[in-house]
């Protein structure tokens, strides 16, 4: 199981994290499930719908625009297939506040913004147990 | 029985045998639930949390409605209800405000007041704040802002720290005397608090580098000891918006505000003009208590952590003054100069300018340049003297300093009393005058040439240059 995702999306995704610092980012994978390997094709920024006060380490991406976002997709003949989400001034790894709130099998894009600038990106999913994350590998395609 | 179709979102159908819907009974939403995990058993991790409760990112809608604004899980299901599981995605990271338990233990007296509480702190994590001068004033606001937790410190300065700073620049330790001041300093702070990031510039700061430097920084804080840098601060943090934390000391006296042109005054609305150089002395010809840069330097390191956490009434608009001898505190009220040459309504100045030019230093009314003939270094004065050649050397420094140190046989005058003792000096004698550095005995030169002294000279570098190249024994102050 690896996550393939182009160049181009992967940028994006450290553009928002950039871009809404020193605040978190959210938003959709949306892609198709190939040979168990999950291809993103699309991203879409989601609103990050915590208080402002909270936004600096939370983010919450609402049941209403989850369920939007699914038509979307498959009017695209798409899935969601999992997050990104962004630690402003902090590391590329999963919190306990991560894994508390993780849903199995999605794929969760972290990118780490250190100073207003993005640094690792990295990719998880919950464990069966719901003990913790494992990373899963970024495969870069279309390079 | 009735059954309900029950979709399940892709995330959760490895657990319900791969399908995107299932057929369930019951009555109403929690009994479906009951069955649903009755018969996917792994599913009930992933609805339900321990306590038997439905996870909070967990949705269920009945048709196109959210259950919490039904019935929750007594809500009734009708034939042909469609049930949808929907998540809600949440998470987030630990640090960024979140602090270790480290953490926790070290800042607790500030957890503990509500007035900074865990909300206070992480914008103390937060800020970044710069410091202009790591000398009287910066040494005691750097210590205390680390040990408070700001979470970089930016500090400027190109010294070395020496014997005479250590009478009041308290960051530096005997052992640093000859250190960079910077790199001494750095140490310090991170001795005190590894969780703050000091950055270093090492470099005097100008017009081509300040607002470059004060771009990265919150607050800035002004801990210089002279008028071109301070207008520099001043004007630098007005055309960047940002507030200037201003300190100045005196032998026993100082100055505190917070000039934040987009609030109140700035620097120019108080003194538009510098003064006339020279008329000021510094902290180094005019001496300083050790301890006062110290009280000062700490209500500047208040006032920087009042605006961090957004409490209390800032000295914006007010210039406190302290008189250490009387122990007393008086309040200026300043008011904002509409006129002001750069926060006013009319600004003339939208870029630094050439602030030593501004202040006057480096002209001829700032210092007397004699023409070399009438200057003598220390090493040709001592060879005079080693050969008993009769030169007769006249001190114009002040009494206190003549007490802490002096050149053998020389004669105390003090320049201002030069024009009255005049007569007793010798018209046909060989004169060498000197003072601590040699700007002082550079005017007494003048006004004695002046006087029909032919053969008087200046001692280039004054009773320091003596001691570095001729006696090590004399004392420097």
């Amino acid at each position: 199981m690896a996550l393939k995702i182009d160049r181009q999306h992967l940028e994006l995704i450290k553009a928002y994290g950039e871009e809404s610092y020193p605040d978190e980012c959210c938003g959709f994978l949306l892609g198709r499930n190939v040979n168990g390997d999950k291809v993103v094709v699309a991203t879409l920024p989601a609103l990050n719908a915590r208080e402002s006060a909270e936004k600096y380490h939370r983010f919450l991406i609402t049941p209403q625009a989850y369920l939007e976002c699914q038509k979307y997709a498959k009017q695209k003949n798409l899935d969601i297939i999992g997050f990104y989400h962004s630690h402003p001034n902090a590391e590329a790894r999963p919190s306990a506040y991560d894994v508390e709130h993780g849903w199995p099998w999605y794929s969760y894009i972290i990118v780490s913004i250190k100073n207003s600038k993005a640094s690792d990106v990295t990719s998880w999913t919950l464990e069966d147990d719901r003990s913790k994350f494992k990373q899963e590998k970024i495969i870069v395609v279309n390079e | 029985m009735m059954t309900t179709k029950i979709l399940i979102p892709t995330a959760l159908r490895q657990y319900a045998k791969n399908q995107d819907s299932v057929q369930i009974e019951g009555k109403n939403v929690g009994e479906l639930l009951d069955n649903l995990t009755e018969k996917f058993p792994d599913l009930r991790k992933h609805l339900f949390s321990e306590d038997g409760r439905l996870r909070n990112f967990v949705n269920l809608y009945v048709n196109d409605d959210d259950v919490r604004y039904l019935r929750g899980t007594e809500t009734n299901i009708k034939a042909g209800d469609v049930i949808s599981i929907v998540p809600s995605v949440a998470g987030g990271s630990d640090s960024n405000g979140e602090f270790s338990k480290a953490e926790i233990e070290r800042y607790s007296r500030h957890l503990i007041m509500p007035e900074v509480a865990l909300e206070g702190q992480r914008k103390l994590k937060e800020a970044k704040v710069l410091l202009v001068g790591m000398g009287g004033l910066g040494s005691p606001v750097a210590l205390y802002l680390a040990a408070a937790g700001v979470g970089r410190i930016g500090i400027v300065d190109f010294d070395v720290v020496d014997f005479t700073n250590l009478q009041r620049q308290v960051i530096y330790s005997t052992n640093d005397v000859g250190r960079p001041k910077l790199q001494a300093a750095k140490e310090r702070i991170q001795g005190i608090n590894p969780y703050v990031e000091v950055d270093t510039y090492e470099t005097r700061l100008t017009s081509e580098n300040a607002l470059q430097i004060f771009e990265n920084y919150d607050i800035i804080i002004d801990g210089t000891d002279n008028f071109p840098t301070r207008y520099l601060v001043n004007d630098a943090c007005v055309l960047l918006g940002k507030p200037n934390v201003y300190g100045s000391i005196f032998r026993f006296e100082g100055q505190v505000s917070v000039f934040y042109a987009k609030e109140g005054p700035c620097y120019r609305c108080l003194y538009p003009e510098p003064p006339p150089p020279g008329l000021v002395p510094s902290c180094a010809e005019g001496g300083v208590l050790g301890i006062l840069p110290g009280t000062v330097g700490l209500m500047q390191a208040t006032e920087a952590v009042k605006l961090i956490i957004g409490k209390g009434e800032p000295l914006i608009g007010r210039l406190l003054l302290y008189d250490a001898l009387a122990m007393k505190y008086r309040e200026l009220k300043l008011r904002k100069d509409p006129k002001c040459p750069i926060c006013g309504e009319n600004p003339t100045i939208h870029a630094l300018i050439d602030y030593e030019q501004f202040c006057g230093i480096g002209t001829p009314a700032d210092r007397v340049v004699l023409p070399e003939e009438n200057e003598i270094t220390v090493r040709q004065l001592h060879e005079r003297l080693s050969n008993n050649r009769g030169v007769f050397i006249l001190d114009v420094r002040q009494p206190h300093e003549y007490e802490i140190c002096r050149i053998p046989g020389s004669k105390l005058i003090p320049l201002n009393e030069l024009p009255t003792r005049i007569h007793e000096l010798d018209r046909s004698q060989e004169i060498v005058v000197h003072c601590k550095m040699g700007g002082r005995s550079a005017k007494a030169v003048k006004f004695l040439r002046e006087a029909g002294f032919e053969k008087v000279k200046n001692l280039k570098g004054g009773i320091l240059a003596w001691s570095d190249e001729v006696d090590p024994s004399v004392p420097k102050y």
